[in-house]
């Protein structure tokens, strides 16, 4: 029988009522009176000196407010990067400065030149577009290779080259790797790209900046995963603002994936602007504006090699990776093909040497930073990738080869720095094998193939490190912030309760599922529960969500700070109950003398602690408020199986998912249907990086997929209802929930099956394919059938 | 500029506009509809949708001034007439069809101006029609699952949770 509430329970979602009846109150519905509003207007070249830039038309264009441009911005910080990656000789990374406004050069499509700041949207654009100016085009720098090539044209002249850093990892390790590999009886090796996409969360992003020139205080409202991350990089390092005297406030997010995460120039540039014009700044971006301005992801391109010994066991991997870095370094840009990627090149197995290489390369291209899964989707695809054709190589059955090096035991240390607390993978296994009907295959290949199609089955396995980050650990590898939580429990007299929490919702549903663990813990009723959350003035502090960290990080500090309350409120219903605190039972909102019928409601401690007439006033203070902080142990490591079905049209080349099947091991859950929502979610992510999305550049350096006509989205059409198990479940060890994390699984653990499946389909088809990148388009799957 | 007047969810609606203002800029800006979204300017996403006379538009693919005289229903005047959730929208909560919410006021249009003319649409069918309704969350699954639900058809089979 399902649990009708508390933890495990799948209450409706709360937030659901005002997002279906056109209520829900998105930063793009917020008009301040008087606001004037801001278009910027952005390099059409990739790389460019700018040798004048004449605004005087501009200036004189009706409803004109004022015209920025980067000379406005000269001694005004720029856009900080949040994590310094040291490379294999021990050096910082090259880290260039990131003006607000461009200075002196543009180095992207999208580099916004100057904001016009006008009474209306329109008078803003027909303004900018008066704007005169002189760019002197320079050659581009765009495929990462030639990037690195002596004497390529640089992104930054203060540089010494387009490298950012040169990663080795474990760099002492390498000799014995490389030693492995010369004993090997089997080498596998696959060149692959992990292509960039474009983030696309369905709500562009919007900054309005308001400031109060009686009490100098900046107010921003943003569309941001992280309020105060923003609040902090943007007041310390951007506009020298004390926080004190800045608010930042993300309302209702329509979706993140990762993008916004991160500060941005316009967020800057808003705040700057509401002072120097005294009047609010409103920018609301086009979703043209965003393929050139949001941080994209992904972008790797890998050499990876796999040794086995003549038994299949693995022995030893080693990769080479180049990672785009884009034009400037964007807020966690260093760390995600290093630190969330090569830490996580163990996966499932329990290989014993690894070697990973990162080289990340700067391009006149836009800023790439985490998307969905960031850094271990790359990880991920590549190493089952390479696993799968190493059976295929070596004729034994994909899953059994993963079974025989399945990492067994826990707490396992991987070779790569990190330890796993729990897992189990031969029972995640086990339930993904129930899951996709293995058994069937056979004869729905059969039924495909009488239809004149071929159909392929592809598996794979992935583990992650969720639950960012123990501060300690992250800030040696570069980190320049903690990545702890706060949660403060806020209990009225009539026993309603507010959490205040760090972390930011915006799709993931925390009004609904932090309110049941709270609830469970007091045993209350969830509806005298609710979070509040994106608002920097009314939360204590918080790193926000990202890195499946949401439950596991600050669900926790939520954990800690309701322990506090219920330990002050057992010593107020000892003295009402004239008992001892530690005979106190506290159960389903009653608070008992142990071993009698003495008991005082959850209700009645609460008024006692705001009206104190009856109250240990000696002992403890009134009032009952809570705060706690907390930073975890360890990574939390989810896992999973993963198994694709496709169809594949060998006359147009076009693949069909038929079927998608996924185990995951995320723990304990506290909304089972929440839970599946963000796997489905992760895995039509996924699907779409694996068959359809694509972000390109030409050779100059022009983004050719700048709408949602160029960039293939997965539609309702392009994916099949998917079959969805989380039964295994090894509780995390080391925080109080016992929760790993769920946002990212389904991203992460996706296109290696995809791709796995559709490899099996051609090879089915007397095709010998042995790698198709990603998208595996009509166009990209007939040619190689008919190469 | 001119001055155009429209039934929006049952109430008479003017407002003054220029020739270049789209009809979803009306809805959120003159009447402050925000449930009406704008998530792409290429006509692709559908978070916009509304019903124009009856039909789905994408009301950032038409001018106010070509809704001058017409009627309009939005995403706000979806619910029953005591404010409780219609049919649709019950179904998506139902059914957690919906994740940040952004898509969702599209989606809800969409489906119904479909449920309209297909009163049990096949899974296929629903997925082709949602073809101009761009989802970033759900991977559609809980969407597409909703849609059959509130057409009366029992969802408890469709694969797993």
């Amino acid at each position: 029988m399902p649990k009708d509430h508390g933890i495990g329970a799948s209450p409706k979602r709360r937030e659901d009522v005002r997002f279906l009846t056109g209520e829900g109150n998105y930063t793009d519905d917020m008009n301040i009176h008087g606001q004037a509003y801001v278009h910027f207007l952005r390099s059409d070249v990739a790389h460019a000196t700018i040798t004048g830039i004449d605004t005087s038309a501009a200036e004189a264009m009706p409803g004109v407010v004022r015209i920025f441009t980067g000379a406005d911005f000269e001694g005004v910080g720029g856009l900080p990067c949040g994590w310094q990656v040291t490379d294999k000789h021990g050096e910082p990374m090259q880290e260039p400065a990131h003006p607000v406004l461009a200075q002196g050069k543009v180095r992207h499509v999208g580099d916004p030149i100057a904001a016009v700041v006008a009474d209306s949207l329109e008078q803003a654009r027909d303004a900018a577009e008066a704007i005169e100016v002189d760019l002197e085009e320079l050659p581009a720098v765009v495929d990462m290779k030639a990037a690195l090539e002596e004497g390529a044209t640089k992104v930054h002249d203060d540089l010494t080259s387009n490298l950012c850093y040169d990663w080795g990892f474990v760099e002492e390790a390498k000799p014995e790797v490389d030693a492995a590999f010369e004993r090997a009886a089997h080498v596998t090796t696959l060149e692959l790209v992990n292509q960039r996409m474009v983030a696309n969360p369905m709500e562009p992003r919007v900054a309005i900046g308001d400031y109060n020139r009686a009490t100098d205080e900046h107010t921003l409202y943003t569309t941001s995963q992280n309020p105060h991350v923003i609040r902090l990089l943007m007041g310390a390092f951007v506009l020298g603002i004390p926080e004190h005297k800045l608010r930042v406030v993300a309302p209702d997010v329509g979706g993140g994936f990762g993008t916004k995460i991160f500060h941005y120039a316009e967020e800057a540039f808003c705040t700057f602007a509401a002072k120097a014009c005294n009047r609010p700044v409103k920018w609301t971006s086009s979703r043209s504006e965003a393929f050139m301005s949001d941080a994209h992801g992904r972008d790797h391109v890998t050499k990876i090699e796999l040794a086995l010994d003549a038994d299949n066991n693995f022995i030893a991997l080693r990769t080479d990776t180049l990672a785009n870095m884009g034009a400037y370094l964007s807020t966690f840009a260093p760390s995600v093909p290093t630190w969330l990627h090569g830490t996580l090149m163990a996966g499932n197995y329990k290989t014993p040497l690894i070697h990973v290489n990162v080289r990340a390369v700067f391009t006149n291209t836009v800023p790439v930073d985490a998307y969905r899964g960031a850094g271990r989707p790359e990880a991920t695809f590549q190493l089952e990738r390479v696993i799968d054709k190493a059976a295929r190589e070596l004729g034994v059955d994909p899953i059994a080869l993963r079974r025989q090096n399945f990492i067994t035991e826990f707490p396992y240390a991987t070779p790569v720095a990190v330890e796993y607390d729990t897992g189990d993978y031969h029972g995640t296994m086990d339930a993904l094998e129930r899951l996709m009907d293995r058994d069937g295959f056979a004869a729905r290949r059969a039924e495909s193939e009488a239809r004149g199609k071929l159909r392929g089955l592809g598996v794979n396995c992935y583990i992650e490190a969720c639950g960012i980050a123990p501060s300690n650990l992250v800030g040696q590898l570069g980190a320049r912030a903690g990545l702890y939580d706060a949660a403060t429990v806020r209990v009225n007299a009539t026993g309603s309760i507010s959490v205040m929490v760090g972390a930011h919702s915006h799709g993931q549903g925390h009004e609904t599922s932090f309110p049941q663990v709270v609830a469970d813990m007091i045993g209350i009723d969830e509806s005298q529960i609710d979070i509040v959350h994106g608002d920097s003035s009314k939360i204590p502090f918080g790193m926000g969500t990202y890195g499946s960290r949401s439950i596991a990080v600050c669900g926790s500090a939520m954990v800690r700070a309701t322990e506090k309350i219920i330990s002050k409120a057992k010593k107020i219903a000892a003295h009402l109950l004239e008992a001892s605190d530690a005979d106190i039972e506290l159960k389903d909102g009653q608070f008992t003398v142990a071993g009698t019928d003495k008991s005082v409601a959850w209700g009645d401690v609460t008024l006692a602690a705001y009206v104190p007439h009856n109250y240990p006033l000696e002992d403890i203070e009134p009032g009952l408020e809570e705060t706690a902080f907390y930073d975890p142990a360890n990574f939390t490591y989810p896992s999973g199986a993963y198994a694709c079905e496709v169809e594949v049209d060998p006359d147009t080349g076009k693949v069909t998912i038929e079927r998608f099947a996924a185990a995951d091991d995320f723990g304990n859950i506290i909304n089972p249907m929440i839970v599946d929502g963000q796997v489905h979610g992760g895995i039509g992510q996924g699907i779409g990086q694996a068959l359809l999305e694509n972000c390109v550049y030409d050779s100059d350096g022009q983004l050719m997929t700048g709408s949602y006509m160029d960039y293939a989205m997965p539609r309702a059409d392009d994916v099949p209802f998917y079959a969805v198990d989380h039964s295994s479940q090894t509780p995390c060890t080391h925080n109080p929930l016992g929760v790993k994390g769920c946002g990212e699984a389904g991203a992460i653990g996706s296109p290696p099956s995809v791709i796995n499946a559709v490899v099996d389909a051609l090879q089915s088809g007397g095709h010998n394919v042995t790698h198709i990148d990603m998208p595996a388009s009509p166009a990209r799957v007939w040619a190689a059938m008919n190469q | 500029m001119s001055q155009v007047t429209m039934t929006v969810n049952g109430k008479t609606a003017s407002g003054t506009v220029e020739g270049r203002t789209l009809l979803s800029q009306f809805l959120r800006e003159n009447l402050n509809l925000t449930g009406t979204h704008v998530g792409c300017d290429t006509s692709q996403c559908g978070a916009c949708v509304v019903h124009v006379d009856g039909k789905a538009v994408k009301s950032c693919t038409m001018l106010a001034s070509e809704a001058d005289g017409a009627s309009v229903d939005t995403i706000e005047g979806q619910a029953n007439a005591d404010g409780s959730l219609n049919t649709i929208q019950q179904a998506f909560q139902d059914h957690h069809g919906l994740q940040c919410g952004f898509c969702t006021p599209g989606m809800v249009m969409s489906a119904a101006a479909l449920l309209k003319d297909n009163p049990k649409p096949s899974e296929a069918e629903i997925r082709d029609y949602l073809e101009g309704n761009i989802c970033r969350c759900t991977g559609y699954h809980n969407i597409v699952k909703a849609i059959m639900a509130a057409s009366g058809q029992d969802v408890e089979a469709i694969a797993a949770e």
